[in-house]
């Protein structure tokens, strides 16, 4: 029989050995799912994995990795910033609805004016917007002790009602012959998000995520919120002691991660996705999730990560339109991936031990 | 007096990764002998009873009960064989009476009425009284270890194993329990007791055995050897006393006025009206029983809990409602009795620790970011001047041992150059040596000026280091008087004499 034994101190090994270990494992568990699916694994794994940087029409593709991992790294690293201390904001995907219905809204309030401030006023519009959705849970929490899960989670249904009527009501293009969806922000120069540089995919949304790595970097290392959002995520009393307000700390973490997500709505609506439609939200919001842990909650991770679950979207669309292989086979394997993380976690902080005789 | 063997212990070895926790122990235990298993915390005296209780398997070596091979595999067993055990935890459900407590913790319970006349019968036949319909969590930390006792009591034990039982208890709790105990031995229970109190010891215990690191060192005769030579037994070298440096008492640099808050600990206790005042130069000693109100008194004054401002004064600067950040801006540091996930972060590095109270008062931020080539500097300076054994400061707070965490925590503490000091139980778990060594450095800090409250469980302790001397009960402090000329009779009393008597007299009446 094999035991669980708690190691005196993390093991440097295993935290850097996680990832690996658990996309090979993940690669192997899919493998035999596809196979029995009646797919030539290997194909897929080459497609999912190998295609999109090498493959054929990989001159496209990789510039997709950008665009799909940007809004992940952005909203991901402000979740991890929570749950590094114990603040568990699940409706990243409320927030980055809302964050793109208030950074479009001020765009579309002032077409078709040209001004070069029209831009920066949405970005800090689509940053208010997410900080706003998540200031209801974090405010319900310190006042009345609700448990943020429930609430973000359930705000997401609130803000996708909010899409739908946005998309056919408020926000809808007036010259668009009564069909749903907003003026497309690619014919109006002012505030689109369009490419920096378009063979990697860069736009403002890539730019402001790789930025944002680097200063949550410094955050969580040098300075003393970051110290103090570690130490209230490992140690709640003696957060206290330290003289951490637990309610100031859910404030400030609903409210960053809240931000971040709405950024990243802001910028793929003005962007990539181009307009508010009743299907906008394409699930970046929870996949960041998977992204945070992925990356071990650590901003540099998060940047590998994101690449890494963006390169799981790109293959898996190719897997699914090549292949035909259900969408559903690509987000059971995508889970798969956090499933085998969280697990082979356990062996940062445990070790297998062989019991002899006792117990 | 010879006694007919009850239970031999032979040759027993057991290691746990990295540590060995017994090595070739050996002794033995009569019939209604009082037997003292004596050592420092760590020298294995848990680890060995619990292999006679069966929580633990030993690697080697052979256990026999009245003759014959004992191997208990599970508690169960052990209780089946008639070996009870009292924790020095107590496992019970604060939210249950005591007959419903001792209920779950048997095999097959009878009738809850039969039952309670059962407890009736034997709180009266032993002298500890105890209701059987009271709640749990009504009940005093000494009431409490009866209903434990009782428990075992109740399964007519031939070996009753007795761990730390009288940390929780006040001097006169302690008379009732020995006469209890000496009771048992007289009608041939034996009892296995184990503690680090040597007076204790001397007066209850009929053999001892010493253990060291997991050795056996010595076996004695309690009442033929002094107390002195049984702690150096212990610790294996000569103990010394801390010094007091007589300065003269200056102006009051800590002043707590009707203070009442409420307990934010379920079943806690809340403080009721605590006024009491320090000044430069002096150490408070505030004793107590367990859970009578000293981790709230703690956590009023670290600026955990708040009040109104003028309740608490540091150096006249009224701070009652500033948080912990204030108030070492003011002056004050403070140590929480919790060493793992209170007064320190088990996973972080002591660097982290050492950040986590020394940042305000050692300057180690800049305009919020952390200077943590500073922060380490201070991490080792600590870590020389309380020789805190540790292979350097970037090693996690849980890999350190109970009483090295300590001397970091109270180096960190105490080397802050504050002037209110506030440490709640501060060598609990610490060996005899270190324990004597923060002595000293308390006593040192009041001789350089700084205001002292040292609350403890630890009379001796208090005894030693307090110039005045106060007691928590029920979340009341007596008027603070110094410690001079005290006797044990009026600290006890000052502890609220024994709990829950009332009973006793009513039966004897």
């Amino acid at each position: 029989m094999f035991r669980l034994e708690k190691r005196p101190t993390p093991s440097k090994f295993w935290l850097y050995a996680t990832p690996p270990v658990a996309v090979i494992l993940t690669m192997i568990a899919g493998g035999i799912l596809f196979a029995a699916m009646g797919k030539n694994p290997f194909e897929v794994i080459r497609t999912i994995f190998w295609d999109p940087i090498f493959g054929e029409f990989a001159f496209y593709l990789r510039g997709q990795l950008l665009v799909k991992a940007g809004p992940l790294i952005l909203i991901a690293i402000g979740l991890a910033l929570g749950f590094r201390a114990g603040i568990w904001n699940i409706g990243a995907e409320g927030q980055y609805i809302m964050g793109a219905i208030f950074g479009a809204a001020v765009g579309l309030a002032v077409f078709p004016t040209e001004s070069r401030w029209i831009f920066p006023v949405m970005v800090v519009a689509g940053a208010f917007g997410g900080w706003l959705w998540a200031m209801i849970p974090a405010i319900l929490k310190t006042r009345f002790n609700t448990n943020e899960i429930l609430v973000s989670l359930m705000l997401v249904y609130v803000a996708e009602t909010i899409l739908a009527k946005a998309s056919t009501g408020f926000l809808k293009n007036p010259e668009g012959m009564g069909f749903p969806g907003s003026r497309n922000f690619s014919s109006y120069p002012a505030a689109q998000n369009g490419f920096l540089y378009e063979p990697l995919g860069l736009h403002w949304g890539g730019v402001a995520a790789l930025v944002t790595a680097v200063l949550a970097y410094i955050l969580l290392t040098r300075h003393q919120a970051g110290f103090q959002i570690k130490l209230a995520g490992q140690a709640p009393r003696a957060a206290r002691f330290h003289g951490v307000s637990p309610a100031r700390l859910v404030v400030m973490c609903m409210g960053i991660s809240g931000a971040l997500a709405g950024l990243a709505g802001m910028f793929e609506v003005t962007g990539p996705a181009g307009q508010i439609s009743i299907d906008f939200n394409t699930g970046y919001g929870f996949t960041a999730i998977i992204v945070a842990f992925l990356g071990r909650l650590n901003p540099l991770g998060i940047v590998l990560a994101g690449f890494l679950m963006a390169l799981t979207y790109v293959g898996g669309e190719m897997a699914s339109t090549n292949l035909g292989l259900p969408d559903a086979a690509i987000q059971v394997f995508q889970g798969m991936l956090l499933f085998f993380l969280l697990a082979v976690d356990v062996l940062t902080n445990y070790r297998f031990r062989l019991a002899v005789g006792a117990h | 007096m010879t006694r007919p063997e009850l239970l031999r212990v032979e040759g027993i070895t057991k290691a746990y990764p990295g540590v060995v926790a017994n090595s070739d122990v050996t002794f033995s235990i009569g019939e209604g002998e009082i037997h003292a298993l004596l050592g420092e915390n760590g020298a294995g005296k848990s680890t060995m009873v619990k292999m006679i209780y069966g929580l633990v398997r030993p690697d080697s070596g052979a256990m026999t009960l009245r003759g014959s091979a004992y191997t208990p595999g599970k508690p169960a067993e052990a209780r089946r064989l008639g070996v009870a055990m009292v924790f020095q935890h107590f496992s019970l459900f604060e939210a249950l009476n005591v007959a419903e407590n001792v209920a779950l913790g048997m095999e097959n319970p009878p009738p809850m009425r039969e039952l309670a006349a059962r407890i009736r019968a034997v709180s009266e036949e032993y002298g500890l009284p105890l209701d059987p319909s009271r709640m749990v969590g009504d009940l005093s930390a000494g009431e409490r270890q009866r209903v434990e006792i009782i428990r075992c009591l109740l399964q007519d034990p031939k070996l009753l194993i007795m761990d730390e039982p009288t940390s929780v208890l006040t001097p006169q709790e302690v008379e009732i329990l020995f006469k209890t105990l000496r009771q048992l031995s007289s009608e041939g229970t034996a009892i296995l007791y184990i503690s680090h109190k040597l007076e204790e010891i001397k007066t209850l215990c009929d053999e001892a055995t010493i253990l060291r690191r997991g050795k056996v060192v010595a076996t004695c005769t309690p009442r033929e050897r002094t107390a002195r030579e049984m702690a150096e037994l212990m610790v294996g070298q000569a103990l010394k006393t801390p010094e007091r440096r007589l300065g003269a008492k200056g102006e009051v640099a800590l002043a707590v006025s009707d203070l009442s808050v409420d307990s934010p600990i379920p079943f806690g206790t809340s403080l009721k009206g605590i006024s009491f005042t320090v000044a430069k130069g002096e150490v408070l000693g505030i004793a107590g029983v367990a859970g009578n109100g000293q981790d709230e008194l703690l956590l009023a004054l670290s600026g955990e809990l708040k009040s109104s401002p003028d309740k608490v004064r540091i150096l006249s600067q009224p701070v009652g409602d500033c948080g912990p950040v204030e108030r070492r801006r003011a002056g004050l540091v403070a140590a929480p009795e919790d060493r793992y996930g209170h007064a320190a972060a088990p996973d972080m590095s002591l660097v982290e620790n050492a950040f986590l109270t020394a940042g305000v008062r050692k300057g180690l931020t800049k305009s919020g970011f952390v200077d943590w080539a500073g922060t380490r500097k201070f991490a080792e300076e600590i870590i020389a001047a309380y020789d805190v054994r540790t292979p350097g400061p970037d090693v996690a707070a849980r890999a350190l041992s109970g009483g090295n965490l300590q001397k970091f925590l109270m180096g960190r503490e105490l080397m802050q150059g504050a002037s209110v000091i506030v440490i709640n139980q501060p060598t609990w778990g610490v060996d005899a040596a270190a324990a004597a060594q923060i002595r000293q450095s308390i006593l040192d800090r009041a001789g350089e000026g700084a205001a002292v409250v040292v609350i403890s469980q630890d009379l001796d302790e208090l005894l030693e280091v307090a110039d005045s001397f106060a007691v928590l009960n029920g979340g009341r402090l007596t008027k603070p008087r110094p410690t001079d000329g005290l006797t044990m009779d009026e600290i006890g009393l000052m502890m609220g004499g024994a709990h829950g008597m009332e009973v006793a007299h009513h039966v004897s009446a």
